[in-house]
């Protein structure tokens, strides 16, 4: 694995999806891009959790940044949250990617894997979204 | 000014009034959105509770921001980081005493905090819809907790365009939202701790 690569993190409702997703994005791009995923609330049912995705941020992180994607709304907040809650030397370096949970961790990862900046593997993965 | 026993009732007083009404709140919320909002402000509330002599102890703009990020870190689902915020920021913007006119004040600030961290604006059905007329009511001399329930109540006609219940469109007409009538739940649990009957 390559520190100098975005890291990507996977924000779901849903242990499983987040859980599956990763697994997708490791048997499509491999072990180039640190990934951490979180998904459920804090007693264990569908939800997110602030303190998960701040866990999940420190396990993918790079000097180059983290990308997150999310799935529905408190999946965005939480995240956006989290990043806030970020110490100052990480400020600006990570970003919530406003694309499909699945593509977007996959085409995100991919885009990392080459050494993309932060900047290009956000774009990629919104370039799936509908304008 | 709060001392330590007005404190400890007020943050008391709120936090079981939510917690008390957690199955009607989750009711709300399976009708228009995800179905958690009442265990999910339960378990956070909860927290708070565990923590309520420190928090007591502080003044109330600390406590306040300790609150917050409880709500935060326990609550789960977007109501987590929407009260947090909400708290956090009446605990940066409160002086320490404060009365009516800076509880106004600092209401409106951490009301655009919420607007800026939930997306979202006045009459798009939700907790915005109750805590913009509290705010208004207080700072014009009126009854937040009536300005409070009589918003929630007219959340009811209203058509959801954030979170979840927006997916509904059309069919998230015709019920109350669960985020206004938490934040009703709050101010008026919050006014009854503060009225002067209550303190005396």
């Amino acid at each position: 694995m390559s520190a100098a690569n975005v890291g990507i993190v996977i924000v779901s409702h849903s242990p499983d999806v987040a859980k599956g997703t990763a697994e997708m994005v490791r048997q499509m791009v491999g072990d180039e891009v640190p990934l951490a995923w979180c998904g459920g609330d804090p007693a264990g049912g569908l939800g997110t959790s602030v303190e998960a995705i701040l866990a999940a941020i420190d396990r993918a992180w790079s000097e180059a940044g983290v990308a997150i994607l999310v799935d529905l709304g408190g999946a965005e907040t939480n995240s956006e949250m989290a990043v806030e809650m970020q110490p100052p030397e990480r400020a600006g370096r990570i970003v919530v990617c406003n694309a499909p949970i699945v593509e977007g961790a996959v085409i995100a990862a991919t885009e990392a894997s080459g050494g993309a900046a932060l900047e290009i593997v956000k774009r990629t993965a919104e370039e799936l979204s509908p304008a | 000014m709060l001392d330590v026993d007005g404190r400890r009732a007020l943050i008391e007083t709120v936090a079981r009034a939510v917690i008390d009404h957690a199955d009607e709140l989750t009711q709300l919320d399976q009708a228009i959105g995800d179905g958690d909002h009442g265990i999910n402000m339960k378990r956070g509330l909860e927290a708070v509770l565990a923590d309520l002599d420190g928090l007591a102890q502080k003044p109330m703009p600390e406590a306040l921001k300790g609150i917050g990020m409880t709500l935060v870190m326990k609550v789960g689902g977007a109501s987590g980081p929407l009260y947090g915020t909400l708290a956090m920021t009446l605990g940066k913007e409160l002086p320490e005493p404060a009365d009516r006119a800076a509880l106004a004040k600092a209401l409106a600030a951490a009301i655009e905090a919420v607007k800026a961290r939930g997306k979202s604006d006045v009459g798009q059905k939700t907790m915005l819809d109750v805590l913009a007329p509290v705010a208004a009511a207080l700072a014009d001399g009126g009854d937040p907790a009536r300005a409070a329930a009589e918003a929630a109540e007219a959340t009811v006609p209203m058509r959801a365009v954030r979170g979840r219940a927006s997916f509904l469109g059309d069919r998230s007409i015709g019920h109350m939202d669960p985020g206004a009538r938490s934040s009703a739940l709050i101010v008026a649990a919050a006014a009854a701790a503060l009225s002067p009957e209550a303190r005396s």
